[in-house]
């Protein structure tokens, strides 16, 4: 048992070694993380900021000039242009100069003051679809509080009937609180996928697996070794991640430390049993390292990383049960977000374990059976 | 024998290049990885795009609990049913409501309050929408939807009762509505954005990842020392080297045209042509990229982690692709602005979605020539015939 334990540690050591001694490989797998999440964590946003528009009033009236100043007013829309004709949109539209134009008939407030309905014209650049139906839902929404108070001012009751919404576990509803605990597990993936899918690949190709394959150390202990080393670089680099959403993007974790290492752990090992195997079955670390790639993008887009899953069509929905992304993604925002223990998590942790349990042995049995 | 010389010699470039073009498409060919790399990957990522990913919220579910079922409540909720992007479960109590919601099987909770009706007949009606953080997206929707609703409700209501005042107040005051219309997106679907990107995704997959790696290899395994002793010149060689992967990314482009056009109904506003030749001059840059990447570092794992943090995370993460660059921070929009693929996935998205918009056609165009030639001249640049 000790002699297992020393073998176990000194191959572990080796498979450090082998990645960290190369100071370019250290940076590469430390610095990036840290920079992706930096960067991500503030170009992942589906909330509108800062939105270009433009004005073609041709009313010209008081009341025009009142529903403006609210838009004006709600600091998400940024006036760059104020057009003269008709003839003037769609270059300012084709250009993108302004993400909207906001046009405003000529009988705009007679027909409000003679107690019609009076529409203005929004016409949007849906290059984006995405971003111009978020600004023609917050157009509308600004326009709904515009009729409350002219109504009001007209001497009409106060809207009878509010809604008051709380939005649990995200309280400004920002993208990046989904975004963040994503990425905790998401970063770490890309690369103890990578790393080890290429581990037993580039042994086999500078042929000292060979070598390996005839010290004392058993398949298993192999793969153990093997396992063991990307595992830790991987949890350092979540716990990098996890700092930078905790302490400089100040999201604050409900959940505890150990519910969430726990659920790390067991996807990191889902993860690793997948890399071990694409190693085993590889002949080059170029082909290991295609397969995975290959096998990564998949499992990013079906993961609900950037859309949710309840919005993909059953039979992917259904592909994405084999998917370690999807369920550690699911783990981390349910234990970060919103606090719930290791319990509430099984569903998603079993999976995870059930994964590593076909993989890594998958991987020990082909380190013998697949000698080329 | 001099003047044999420099025609025999510019000859010769021809016959090294087709040779060596040859053994590189060869050596492309027998390795089926580079082929899952360069077709299959294309292939699964153009229906994934298609049918899996949607940027569209639909299918939201909101746990009604109608606490008060009088029919003026019956009457506010009315206008929420009309729409198709959401279901609705009646719930009974709240506890049921809040349970539903922690097992994620509802994305938000509608709550009508016992007192509802008493309260809205003294002008106090409250309703309660309580919406699921874990998805923003949604719940910003389902938000935006609810008051929505409400608010023509309560419109309507005022209208009725300001026509019943008329006679005695004076002229009713009538209200807004905003008619929008969707520009450059008539089927107002993501997927018609999403296609677009997915060629700048494809294009950086084959002309940066696939290219890096593969010449990596040859560094890293000493058999471009081989090609060194041989008459060959580094131009060649790395012509050589370009023109197999530049035939496979533009493969995948030709992939993803027939997809869009023929499986998810993309209009072509603007000229293939122009589509095209912004699709080569988009592929230089990115062989530019993966050629310089190989030949500084000459190590596949770097080679390979380089490309991947470069190129391919960037093109999907801060082109526009996914995430709109009007709503991101200056300084982030800026590392966006400096990306070749953001320039790339402009061009595309107008040229097929908006036509040819002159302006932006030349000054894309541009700035995709002047980052192909520089990358390509520092490809040339670190590719030595040299043992270093």
């Amino acid at each position: 048992m000790v002699d297992f334990v020393f073998r176990l540690l000194a191959l572990v050591r080796k498979e450090l070694l082998s990645v960290l001694k190369d100071p370019s490989s250290r940076v590469i797998l430390f610095l990036p993380v840290l920079l992706q999440s930096l960067l991500f964590g503030y170009v992942a946003t589906y909330d509108l900021s800062n939105v270009p528009y433009a004005v073609l009033d041709f009313s010209r009236s008081p009341t025009s000039a009142a529903l403006l100043a609210h838009l004006d007013g709600t600091g998400f829309f940024r006036r760059v242009a104020t057009l003269q004709a008709a003839s003037e949109i769609a270059p300012v539209i084709d250009m993108q100069q302004a993400l909207m134009v906001v046009q405003i008939g000529p009988r705009f407030e007679p027909q409000l003051l003679a107690g019609e309905t009076a529409s203005i014209q929004l016409i949007l650049d849906a290059r984006n679809s995405t971003t111009a139906n978020s600004a023609a839902a917050y157009i509308g929404s600004v326009i709904d509080a515009f009729n409350a108070e002219q109504m009001q001012q007209r001497g009409g009751a106060a809207p009878a009937l509010a809604l008051q919404t709380r939005a649990w576990f995200n309280p400004n509803l920002e993208t990046r609180w989904n975004f963040m605990p994503a990425l905790i597990a998401t970063l770490s993936m890309l690369q103890t996928l990578l790393l080890t899918a290429l581990s037993v690949a580039r042994e086999r190709e500078q042929g000292t697996f060979d070598q390996l394959l005839v010290t004392p150390l058993s398949p298993t202990e192999i793969m153990i070794g093997k396992a063991i080393a990307p595992m830790l670089i991987g949890l350092v680099q979540s716990t990098l991640v996890l700092l930078v959403t905790r302490f400089w993007f100040h999201i604050p974790m409900a959940g505890s430390a150990f519910t969430l290492y726990a659920g790390l752990a067991a996807f990191i090992i889902a993860g690793v049993g997948i890399g071990l195997s694409i190693s085993a079955l590889a002949a080059t670390m170029q082909q290991a390292m295609f397969y995975t790639f290959v096998l990564l993008m998949p499992m990013m887009l079906l993961s609900g990383l950037t859309t949710p899953v309840a919005t993909m069509p059953r039979v992917l929905q259904i592909a994405t049960l084999v998917n370690p992304v999807r369920f550690g993604i699911d783990l981390v925002r349910r234990v970060y977000l919103e606090g719930v223990g290791l319990a509430t998590v099984l569903p998603d942790i079993v999976p995870l374990l059930l994964i590593a349990a076909v993989t890594l042995p998958t991987a020990a049995w082909l380190f013998r059976h697949r000698l080329v | 024998m001099n003047t044999d010389a420099s025609p025999s010699r510019r000859g010769g470039f021809w016959a090294r290049l087709v040779a060596l073009t040859r053994k590189e498409f060869r050596q492309l060919l027998r390795d089926r990885s580079n082929l899952a790399i360069g077709i299959a990957l294309p292939a699964l990522l153009i229906l994934l795009f298609g049918y899996g990913i949607s940027m569209d919220v639909n299918n939201a579910k909101v746990a009604v609990v109608m606490e008060d079922a009088s029919p003026t409540a019956v009457d506010v909720l009315s206008g929420l049913q009309l729409s198709p992007y959401f279901t609705q479960r009646k719930v009974y109590s709240m506890r049921d409501a809040e349970r539903m919601m922690d097992a994620h099987e509802v994305d938000a909770i509608l709550r009508v309050p016992g007192d509802f009706t008493s309260r809205l007949a003294a002008g106090q009606g409250r309703l309660q929408l309580i919406v699921h953080g874990a998805d923003a997206a949604t719940a910003r929707v389902i938000q935006a939807y609810v008051g929505g609703a409400l608010a023509q409700w309560s419109l309507r209501t005022a209208d009725r009762q300001a026509r019943r005042d008329a006679a005695s107040v004076g002229a009713p005051f009538g209200s807004v509505v905003v008619e929008a219309r969707m520009w450059f997106n008539a089927a107002n679907t993501s997927t018609w954005y999403l296609v677009p990107g997915l060629i700048v995704l494809i294009m950086t997959i084959t002309g940066a990842f696939l290219t890096s790696l593969v010449v990596a290899r040859e560094w890293e395994r000493g058999t471009l020392e081989a090609l060194f002793v041989t008459p060959v010149r580094p131009t060649e060689i790395l012509l050589a080297k370009m023109i197999p992967l530049f035939v496979v990314g533009m493969i995948g482009f030709a992939m993803c045209l027939a997809a869009a056009r023929f499986l998810f109904d993309v209009p072509f506003m603007g000229s293939l042509w122009l589509l095209s030749l912004s699709s080569v001059l988009y592929m230089f840059v990115a062989l530019g990229v993966g050629l310089l990447i190989s030949s500084a570092t000459k190590n596949q794992f770097i080679a390979s982690q380089m490309a991947l943090l470069t190129s391919f995370l960037p093109a999907l993460m801060l082109s526009g692709f996914l995430f709109d660059l009007n709503n991101v921070p200056a300084v982030v929009r800026f590392v966006g602005q400096a990306l070749p693929a953001t320039h790339f996935l402009d061009l595309i998205k107008t040229l097929m979605l908006a036509g040819n918009v002159w302006p932006i056609v030349f000054k894309d165009c541009a700035i995709l020539v002047a980052y192909a030639l520089v990358l390509l001249t520092a490809a040339r640049l670190v590719t030595r015939k040299r043992i270093v």
